[in-house]
């Protein structure tokens, strides 16, 4: 198996962003989910999961933008 | 000034064209990786709506209407009224001597109209087979949600609407 060292930094860049971007795609479905539960027990009369909800689709959310600023410097790394 | 190039060289097209394939790559990886981020941004803000909206809902208040006279309708008898507008059709059942319960008629799945089947003793939806139990809660089908239960007093012999509950 050869180590990661040995490939191009073009290449083990291309991957890390692959990566990150497949990480985001992840949040991104979670964090739908998430709305539309909490829509669908808005629409119920259910308001208790409004808090918790949005502060979890923020911390996702946040999480997205330091993956961003990881793809971002990756990228300025590598080019 | 073709002839000053080599033949090996890489074609002119490619010289004038600014973006490398390998660049444009990046690029494009970037620009998916921005827009998943702003729809992250979105989701996130339609969570935020919904908990603004949460902390500073208030109730509702409901116009009291008259809906008939208890006993107009048979045991299994429907009546279909509006509540708390015209438009907000709803649906009024006689379970038995004593004992009517309304509901509105939109369904909670796409807002077809559903309907009383007296002989199953249950609401159905004609759109998708939906189907809700008498006491408005969901047997089967698409709708996740209950229908919106009118609330009925019963004044001196006459059922008057007073609230919905959802």
């Amino acid at each position: 198996m050869r180590d990661a060292a040995e490939f191009p930094p073009k290449t083990r860049g291309l991957t890390a962003i692959a990566g990150a971007i497949s990480l985001i795609a992840v949040l991104l479905m979670v964090q739908m989910w998430l709305l539309t539960a909490t829509l669908e027990s808005y629409l119920k009369d259910d308001r208790q999961a409004a808090l918790p909800a949005a502060i979890v689709s923020g911390a996702i959310f946040l999480i997205c933008v330091g993956l961003y600023m990881f793809v971002e410097r990756v990228d300025s790394e590598v080019r | 000034m073709n002839w000053l190039r080599r033949a090996e060289s890489e074609p002119l097209w490619k010289d004038e064209f600014s973006v490398h394939a390998a660049d444009e790559r990046y690029v494009t990886r970037r620009q998916l990786a921005k827009f998943l981020v702003l729809t992250s941004l979105g989701m996130f803000v339609g969570n935020a709506w919904l908990l603004v909206r949460s902390l500073f809902h208030r109730e509702p208040r409901f116009p009291e209407m008259p809906v008939m006279r208890a006993g107009d309708i048979p045991v299994g008898g429907v009546k279909l009224f509006g509540y708390p507008t015209d438009e907000d059709r709803c649906i009024l059942v006689r379970t038995a001597e004593d004992s009517y319960v309304a509901y509105s008629q939109k369904c909670t799945h796409l807002s077809c109209a559903v309907y009383y089947a007296k002989d199953r003793d249950r609401f159905e939806c004609p759109c998708h087979e939906g189907v809700f139990a008498i006491d408005g809660s969901v047997v089967q089908g698409p709708p996740s949600r209950p229908l919106p239960r009118i609330i009925l007093d019963n004044r001196h012999g006459v059922l008057v609407a007073v609230s919905v509950k959802a």
